[in-house]
Order: structure tokens, then C-alpha cells, then sequence
């Protein structure tokens, strides 16, 4: 389990100090997959960097599996960070060495023998599926390919904990699809605690149980995916979730009612309905469906008729259903 | 074709003994501005504000050392080092003492171009390295260097070629070589086709080096597919 507890850290800079983090109270549990989403400069990348320490915080707790990761000597904090891996946007490999070097590499630092070291890098390229590129150099694989090793190489030690920064953010929508696959697969199969540094919605989307929204140096929100993303209580989070529907709210019209599907509506004609029983049009600004647990979640914006009568009836006919529903202003 | 002199010269074996002198020289005296120059370098990078282990006082004494030798033009360095020879070898003649000469002017040279290899090496690769739990001596000998390594050779080559031309200087305070044979034979006893000789064969060492050199780094350089 990592806590953190009244996390701070701030940057001294020519220009006065830069609160990046703000008392940030975090509990991320073993075994699941955790987001941390916000916008460049939020604090993000600063936030994970405090989980080992290549950040150190101005104020606060990292605690590891019990342990006070601020409070701890330098040789044992080494030590920890082996049952910490990360990986990273740049992938960050040895140029300079081929992919089984670069997977042998912690093993190497932490003085495992160059056979043993060779077999369980071998067994981690078989699991990223890159058995037959053992021999190649970075210079010769795609992107994809390199998070790959920078993936197998994390999992030389046999970590506990897996940190992605921003690691699929260099990657095309495909390849990113099929890292993040693999990091879940990693997630089930192997019982690595996953965290997910990212500005990208889909990628918490499609592997996280839980998220913490950061804004300003602050958690602006924090829950499981699928009740954040269904019915986001920041700004910020709805910025994120639903980016278009901001615009759809800008523009000028009737009144406009944001509907609010919980997965059995979703499956049934409402629209329809509404049209067909109030006698009504309404326009719709804005749509969006997500399926997550199984289950369709999403949001709607429509706009009423300017007729008074018929926007009340709508309104009305919309309390009686089991929509949910607001009037946006 | 050729003056009389560069005959004389040639069946006495003068020139190409100092086409050997001049390698030689070179060669030796490139090895030890490594010895001093490599560390120099490393502890330059390492201790930079945006190094492994920021030292800003370290940095900055050193710094200042390296500058103020490198400021000086050689050919007035190698006359004030003359006692530093005489210290060292207990002679401030011959090739032992342009050889001093040499390490002393080009060991803050060669810092300085190690220094600037090392600080080629990306954040991100030591970041990761820091996040598997490497020690700063293992990132130094496991990352740095490694990862430095097609750029320290093309730096050795630069590095190279300057000491063969602070080595003709040191003809100067009686080093030998081409440039002494230029100097004595060339330019003193008004011989000019003995001095081309010298500028060609010079720059046919400088090409060798640089071809070589160059092979070498691009061999070693597994950034090219």
C-alpha cells in the first residue's frame, strides 16, 4: 500500500518558489490501477516522482508498505526503489546496449549473475512479446516496441509496484491500446500495483479502477473511475471528461438540460420517448456514451424548444422518468 | 624537383623520424591528458548544478582552473611550465619535457570535451537509472560512460589533433619532429619546400586520425541502425 499523507513540494526557482503539490492525501491500494489525471503543469509528473523520492517532498509522508520513505537512509531508499519500478514517455533506454542488456540492466545494478540476469530478462521479453528482438539495439524498434523492453526491464527486479509517467503519451492510439493492454495483463497475471501518470482520459479509461484528478497543485477529485467519470463533481474533471461539452453549453439558444444516463437508461429510447409523448423537438447539443464495468454510462445535452409550454412539459415529463437531469446555465 | 637539403635530409632519415617523433609525441601525450583530463571531465559534469551529485564550490574551482589554463596560448604556457618539467623530470630538454608540456596544456582541453560528451547523455536515461536504484559510481561507469562513449572517441580525435599541433610548437623549446624540421630545416634555412613537406605530411597525419577516429565512433555507436 502507498500513502500519502499531507504531501508538499516546492520548487525554488529565480523567479520565487512554485508550489507544484499541495497537501496531497493519497491511498493507492495493492493490486489495483490507479490514474492520476490533469493537464501539463499540473503537478503530476512532480506527484509520482515523490513516490520514490527522485523528487524529495518539502512536506509530508511517502509511506511504502509501512515504511517512511522520507525518513529512511540513503542505501535502503536504493534498495526500495528496486521494488518500485517506473516507466516513462521517453521510454528512456540505453542506447547503447542491446534490449537483453537494457532488461538485464537493474539486474546488473543489483548484483544478480550475467546468466541468471540473461534468463529472466529472456523470460520478460517472451512476456512483452518481443522473444525474437533480444539482439536488436532501441535504434531499431518503433515506439511501441520500445515501452516494451522499457516494460520488461521494469519488471527485472520483480517489482511491487509499477509507475508510469506519461508512458503511452508518444504513442499512436493502436500502440497505446496494446501497452496499455499489457500493463493490465501485467496487473492480473503478475499482481503489480499499477500507477498511471497521464493526461489522456482513454488511458484512464481503459485500465483504471480508481482516479485522482489534479488540478493547481491540488486533488480536485478522487474516486472509482466509473462514478467519477459519470457524474464528475470538479471543474476540472469535467474539463477533462467531457472537453466538447463545454462548447456545446457555449452556444446561444433555448434552455438546456445536461441528461444524465446510469446504464439501464441508456439501452432505451428515451429521446424518442420524450419527443413522441411530450409532441416536442428538442435539439441535442451533445452526446456521449461510455461503457465501463460492463455497463453504459454517459451524457447528453439538449437544448428545449423556446416555447415556455413545452420546455415545462418536457421538464416534466423528465422528473417523472427515471432520467437523471439538470439545468445547465 | 626538390631542394638538395630535403635529399640530405631524406637519406639521413631526418624527416621520417620526425614523421615517428611527431606520432609518438602525440600519442603519448593524448594518453596522459586522458589519465588527468577524463576524470577532470567526469567530475566537471557530475557536479554541475543539473548534475548526478550537484558540488556548485567543487564545480566552480575547478572551472575556474581549467579556464585559466586554457586562456593561456600554449606556446607562452609551455615556456612558464618550464619549471614544472625540470620538477617533474629534473630536465626541462627533450621530448620528456614537451611531453609535460603537452599534458599540461591539454589535459583542461580534453575536461572540458569529456565534460561536454557526459552532459550529452539524456536526463531521462539517468532518471531511470536513478529509479532503479543505482548508486552514482554505477551511473558514472554503467550510464554515463557507456552512453557517452561514440561521443568521447570523436572528442579524443578533436583532442588529438590539437595536441599535434601544440606538439609542432613545442619545437619552440627544442621537442622534435616535423615541426622541428619545418623550423630548423624550412623556415631557418630558407628551404620552402622543406616546411611544405612538413605541412602536407602533417596533414596527412590529421586525415588518418580523423578517418580513423571517425570509424571508429560510428563502428561503436549503436544509435545507427
Amino acid at each position: 500500500m502507498i500513502e500519502l499523507k499531507k504531501l508538499s513540494k516546492t520548487f525554488a526557482s529565480a523567479s520565487g518558489s512554485v508550489e507544484a503539490l499541495r497537501d496531497i492525501d493519497l491511498t493507492i491500494n495493492d493490486g489495483e490501477i490507479f490514474g492520476i489525471i490533469g493537464l501539463s503543469g499540473a503537478g503530476k509528473s512532480t506527484l509520482v516522482r515523490c513516490i520514490n523520492l527522485l523528487e524529495r517532498p518539502s512536506a509530508g509522508q511517502v509511506i511504502i508498505d509501512g515504511q517512511d520513505m522520507t525518513a529512511i537512509s540513503k542505501a535502503e531508499l536504493l534498495k526500495m526503489r528496486r521494488s518500485i519500478s517506473m516507466i516513462f514517455q521517453g521510454f528512456n533506454l540505453l542506447e547503447q546496449r542491446n534490449v537483453l542488456k537494457n532488461v538485464c540492466f537493474p539486474l546488473e545494478i543489483s548484483g544478480v549473475k550475467k546468466k541468471q540476469a540473461e534468463q529472466r530478462a529472456r523470460e520478460l521479453l517472451d512476456l512483452v512479446g518481443l522473444a525474437d528482438k533480444a539482439d536488436k539495439f532501441p535504434a531499431q524498434l518503433s515506439g511501441g516496441q520500445k515501452q516494451r523492453v522499457a516494460i520488461a526491464r521494469a519488471l527485472a527486479t520483480r517489482p511491487k509496484y509499477l509507475l508510469c509517467d506519461e508512458a503511452t503519451s508518444a504513442l499512436d492510439p493502436n500502440t497505446t491500446r496494446s501497452i496499455l493492454e499489457l500493463l493490465r495483463t501485467i496487473n492480473q497475471t503478475l499482481g503489480v500495483t499499477i500507477i498511471v501518470i497521464t493526461h489522456e482520459m482513454k488511458v484512464i479509461d481503459q485500465i483504471c479502477d480508481r482516479v485522482a484528478v489534479i488540478d493547481h497543485s491540488r486533488i480536485a477529485e478522487e474516486g472509482r473511475v466509473s462514478e467519477v467519470f459519470t457524474n464528475p463533481q470538479s471543474d476540472i474533471a469535467r474539463d477533462l471528461i467531457l472537453p466538447q461539452d463545454r462548447a456545446a453549453l457555449d452556444t446561444a439558444g433555448g434552455r438546456r438540460v445536461r441528461l444524465t444516463f446510469d446504464g439501464l437508461y441508456s439501452r432505451a429510447p428515451i429521446i424518442s420517448q420524450l419527443v413522441l409523448d411530450c409532441q416536442a423537438p428538442v435539439n441535442i447539443l451533445f452526446a456521449d456514451t461510455k461503457e465501463y464495468e460492463g455497463v453504459i454510462y454517459g451524457h447528453m445535452i439538449i437544448e428545449l424548444p423556446t416555447d415556455e409550454r413545452q420546455a415545462d412539459k418536457i421538464l416534466a415529463w423528465l422528473s417523472s422518468s427515471q432520467v437523471g437531469w439538470k439545468e445547465e446555465k | 624537383m626538390f631542394s638538395e637539403m630535403f635529399y640530405k635530409l631524406w637519406e639521413n632519415g631526418l624527416i621520417q623520424m620526425g614523421i615517428i617523433e611527431t606520432i609518438y609525441m602525440t600519442l603519448i601525450a593524448t594518453a596522459f591528458s586522458y589519465l588527468f583530463g577524463l576524470p577532470l571531465g567526469m567530475i566537471l559534469s557530475v557536479t554541475d548544478v543539473n548534475g548526478i551529485r550537484p558540488m556548485p564550490w567543487v564545480n566552480r574551482v575547478l572551472g575556474f582552473i581549467v579556464n585559466f589554463f586554457r586562456s593561456i596560448p600554449f606556446i607562452i604556457l609551455m615556456v612558464a611550465m618550464l619549471p614544472v618539467a625540470r620538477f617533474i623530470l629534473g630536465t626541462s630538454l627533450g621530448n620528456g619535457a614537451v611531453i609535460v608540456m603537452l599534458v599540461i596544456g591539454a589535459s583542461p582541453y580534453v575536461a572540458r570535451m569529456v565534460e561536454s560528451s557526459i552532459k550529452e547523455v539524456g536526463a531521462g536515461v539517468i532518471e531511470a537509472a536513478q529509479s532503479m536504484g543505482c548508486t552514482n559510481m554505477q551511473i558514472i561507469t554503467k550510464v554515463l560512460l557507456p552512453e557517452a562513449k561514440p561521443s568521447l572517441i570523436n572528442g579524443a580525435v578533436i583532442s588529438m589533433v590539437t595536441i599535434l599541433g601544440y606538439s609542432a610548437m613545442a619545437a619552440t623549446i627544442g621537442g622534435t619532429g616535423l615541426g622541428q624540421v619545418a623550423i630548423i630545416y624550412g623556415h631557418q634555412r630558407g628551404n620552402d619546400d622543406i616546411t611544405w613537406i612538413c605541412v602536407l605530411l602533417t596533414v596527412a597525419i590529421v586525415q588518418i586520425i580523423q578517418i580513423v577516429g571517425t570509424t571508429i565512433a560510428r563502428k561503436t555507436d549503436k544509435r545507427i541502425k
